[in-house]
């Protein structure tokens, strides 16, 4: 194994954490709508993952500053070409963190609200654009010699990387309802396991779908075990909230998240943005990527950064172990 | 196609708006971490009940910048790959691994302890809650640390070599990188310089909370405000100082590798020994000359090479000298720019530098003032000019104005002074390797570009709108009353014992 391909391996991880964390991020600010009946309710939403959303998305500058230094090909060509898709999520990105920050600064009625369907679009938006970006990558894009990407934003909103956004939204809300369930007590929590249930059903179908067009159109072996394991985790975690086990249904819908992306990477690899024009004109790993001598300071980095950051988050999840519950909002804001 | 039009002049506009207007929040979220963690550190060595109101009260409005310096700053990791592609091709190699060191170490720091910091009041011992806000300062200063050791690589490349066949710069000695002369000299003037705007700050809303002292809620703030006051201008006076020195020994590094921008910054159009230091300037960039001047014989020399006798080269002499290493072509900058931004960066800075002077010996201590003009804790402090004659009300308070007014001087001469610095490169994007021009992205059209400018300065201007009334609407409320709970934090992680459990969160969103 070259170093270049454990760039590969540790790009895929810098995404599956980001999709593991700010995916049930996501999934609290779509369910502020879906599953809150009321402010009090959905503060209790916002506060489970309060302490936490913006380490969790640091996953997604790491993941797009790991991809500039590891392969500076790649982050030149998804990013100038994704450009509209991508100024969309920045866009989102932006007034969510505010809207977090700023929504409880004014007592005003309609300043709150306002903030609010901030955080539901804010949420939702980015769901379903990382799963049509993600979408297209494995599916291979319109890429010429140069590397350049020569499609418009049409060519990317194509039935398979729709149905690709349609699983990022309905698995991001079906792990954010889980986490909700794990978070929170009271009416609140009763009622997240009854939608995570709902919404798990759903993305089992979905997901099925779309999981099962990926391996007919470029699987393999080892893509299909990853299928495989995608699918029975969602299975287990969808009956394990109906169970109201509610720690083993996170860790399941978490795998599914894991298996998921691994499976995208695995039948990516060695590609790492597929031409659909001419496969000779693909990025790959080799020629998309930097010198050895980059790859194995960042391999030092990221060696030593990233458990280090796995263990400081984890305590903080420690910290705010405690379930939240209305009587635990303060009434002044 | 127009030329105003061009994707270049797109991108740079683009690039300007997004990274000046992120820029506004760095200084001050740098400086307030810092200053917030020294005033909890004396909250929690002394128990004493104010620094705990000074902390609270710096917190929120520090909390109020960050989140907007976190926001704009997801634009600055993406937008290299938008609207320069070319340029991420180019350089990746080399510019790639200090952006993700940033990200995967001051990144992860920062944003996890701030939420710990946030949300930690009643969950944390106070020691370890202290602790978390020195993680968010650590934070801040390395995230400075590797993106400026980044730009640094822009204005002077070193340890990388150009690989012809695959078209790119490849790095060959990252610790030469991160530790040459440029990355250093820029992280000493950027850090002190920054300081100086978080000490700016605090003199202005300590001075504006000092100056009106009308009703009892008013005076029950001055504790906090004196504190402040003396903190802010300790730091503003300190900063200053050190910047002055630190952009001294960044301005003879760029004498040597720059010439062209340290030339333009002085529209110093020929070469001259001694050469002046300009006061005021009124130049004809097509004829090459000043047509007004106003200067100081042979300060120049001494700011460039430490003696009043030395050559110091001129627009013309290096652009002569350009052109015959790199070819044929205008390798001048925009020469008013650079002229009058170098002098409004140290305009404004030195005259904050002057007021926090003044506040300093105005507000000074007991050693140098006679008894009779001491005051107490409580009392807003005399400003003592002369010894034994206190300022009268109204020129009292008239400092307290100025100081109120000038506040934001160090953050205007920290904008100029990154507008002088990056378009006084011009055209290259990285020094004498990478031009501007052929930076840009290929593959995205005009209409791309131009919406996303559109997109973001709108953006941005409404966001700007919004987080200065906030601000405005906590600094007048000055610091909170503080509850029994804000003064008994828990003594284990995790929060008070189980028998409370169902007790509201000190802090929700």
């Amino acid at each position: 194994m070259e170093l270049h391909d454990v760039w590969f391996v540790l790009i895929a991880v810098l995404w599956t954490g980001y999709f593991f964390l700010e995916g049930f991020d996501f999934g609290i600010g779509v369910l502020t709508k879906l599953l809150a009946r009321n402010r009090k309710e959905r503060r209790v939403l916002i506060n489970t993952i309060g302490p936490v959303w913006d380490g969790n998305e640091v996953w997604l500058l790491s993941a797009g500053g790991a991809t500039f230094a590891a392969f500076p090909e790649w982050y030149a060509t998804l990013f100038s070409g994704f450009y509209l898709p991508l100024l969309i999520i920045l866009v989102c990105l932006i007034v969510r963190g505010v809207a977090f920050e700023y929504r409880a600064k004014r007592p005003e009625e309609r300043w709150q609200r306002n903030w609010e369907h901030a955080i539901f679009w804010t949420s939702l938006l980015p769901a379903v654009l990382w799963g049509v970006a993600f979408g297209n990558i494995v599916r291979g894009v319109k890429i010429d010699a140069e590397m350049e990407y020569v499609g418009n934003v049409a060519d990317l909103l194509n039935p398979y990387a729709i149905l690709g956004g349609l699983v990022t939204l309905t698995l991001f809300t079906f792990h954010g309802a889980v986490f909700a369930a794990l978070k929170t007590v009271g009416d609140i929590r009763m009622r997240a396991r009854k939608q995570a249930f709902a919404l798990g059903l759903l993305t089992a179908v979905l997901a099925a779908g779309f999981l099962g067009w990926t391996q007919a159109d470029s699987g393999d072996g080892a893509s299909l075990g990853t299928l495989v394991v995608a699918v029975v985790a969602l299975v287990g975690a969808v009956v394990a909230i109906r169970a109201g086990r509610e720690g083993w249904s996170f860790a399941l819908s978490g795998l599914t998240i894991v298996a998921a992306v691994a499976m995208l990477f695995l039948t990516l690899f060695p590609n790492v943005m597929p031409s659909s024009l001419n496969p000779a004109w693909s990025l790959t790993v080799t020629n998309a990527s930097s010198t050895p001598y980059t790859l194995k300071i960042m391999t030092w980095c990221a060696g030593i950064a990233t458990p280090v950051v796995l263990l400081y988050q984890g305590w903080t999840y420690w910290v705010f172990r405690k379930r939240i519950g209305t009587h635990h909002i303060a009434d002044a804001h | 196609m127009d030329i105003a039009l061009a994707p270049e002049t797109l991108a740079r506009w683009q690039f300007g708006i997004t990274t000046v207007y992120h820029f506004l929040f760095v200084p001050l979220t740098i400086s307030l971490a810092a200053l917030t963690a020294g005033l909890e550190t004396a909250w929690v060595r002394t128990s004493n009940p104010k620094y705990l109101k000074a902390t609270k009260f710096w917190g929120k409005l520090f909390l109020i910048n960050i989140a907007m310096g976190v926001v704009t700053g997801i634009v600055q990791e993406f937008q290299f790959g938008m609207n320069w592609s070319d340029y991420s091709r180019f350089v990746g190699d080399v510019f790639g691994a200090p952006l993700a060191f940033e990200a995967l170490i001051a990144f992860f720091f920062e944003s996890t302890f701030i939420g710990l910091w946030i949300f930690g009041w009643d969950k944390l011992p106070k020691k370890i809650h202290l602790a978390c806000m020195w993680m968010v300062s650590i934070g801040t200063i390395l995230s400075a640390y590797f993106i400026l050791a980044a730009n640094s690589w822009m204005q002077h490349p070193v340890g990388y070599r150009i690989n012809e066949e695959r078209g790119r710069a490849e790095l060959t000695d990252f610790w030469a990188v991160l530790t040459q002369n440029t990355a250093l000299a820029q992280f000493f003037h950027t850090m002190t310089a920054a300081f100086m705007v978080g000490g700016a700050f605090m003199v202005g809303i300590s001075a504006f909370h000092l100056a009106r002292r009308k009703s009892k809620k008013h005076r029950e703030n001055i504790p906090v405000m004196r504190s402040s006051l003396r903190l802010g201008l300790v730091t503003l006076v300190t900063a200053g100082l050190l910047t002055a020195v630190s952009g001294d020994t960044l301005g003879k590094i760029m004498y040597e590798q720059q010439p062209m921008k340290m030339a333009a910054a002085e529209a110093l159009w020929d070469g001259e020994a001694p050469a002046p230091f300009s006061l005021f300037a009124y130049g004809d960039v097509d004829e090459g000359h000043n047509k007004v001047a106003l200067e100081i014989p042979g300060l120049l020399s001494f700011l460039a090479h430490s003696d009043f006798e030395s050559f110091v080269p001129g627009i013309n002499d290096v652009q002569k000298a350009e052109q015959e290493k790199y070819g044929p072509g205008d390798y001048r900058p925009n020469i008013p720019l650079a002229y009058w931004g170098f002098r409004w960066m140290i305009g404004f800075g030195m005259a904050s530098l002057g007021i926090g002077l003044l506040g300093l010996w105005l507000t000074r201590r007991k050693f140098l003032l006679p008894k009779a003009m001491r005051t107490g804790e409580d009392e807003v402090p005399n400003l003592v000019l002369f010894r034994n004659k206190a300022l009268g009300p109204r020129f009292a308070h008239m400092y307290w104005l100025v100081a109120l007014w000038t506040m934001l001087f160090p953050l205007i001469a920290n904008s100029w002074g990154w507008i002088f610095t990056e378009t006084g490169r011009q055209p290259w994007v990285v020094y004498g390797v990478l031009r501007t021009a052929d930076a840009v992205s290929p593959g995205t059209s005009q209409g791309e570009v131009l919406t996303s400018m559109i997109v973001f300065t709108l953006l941005y201007a409404a966001l700007a709108v919004v987080e200065v009334k906030l601000l405005v609407k906590y600094v007048k409320a000055g610091p909170p009353d503080l509850t029994d709970d804000d003064l008994n934090p828990p003594t284990k992680i995790g929060g008070h014992d189980s028998e409370d459990a169902d007790r509201p969160m000190a802090f929700s969103y």
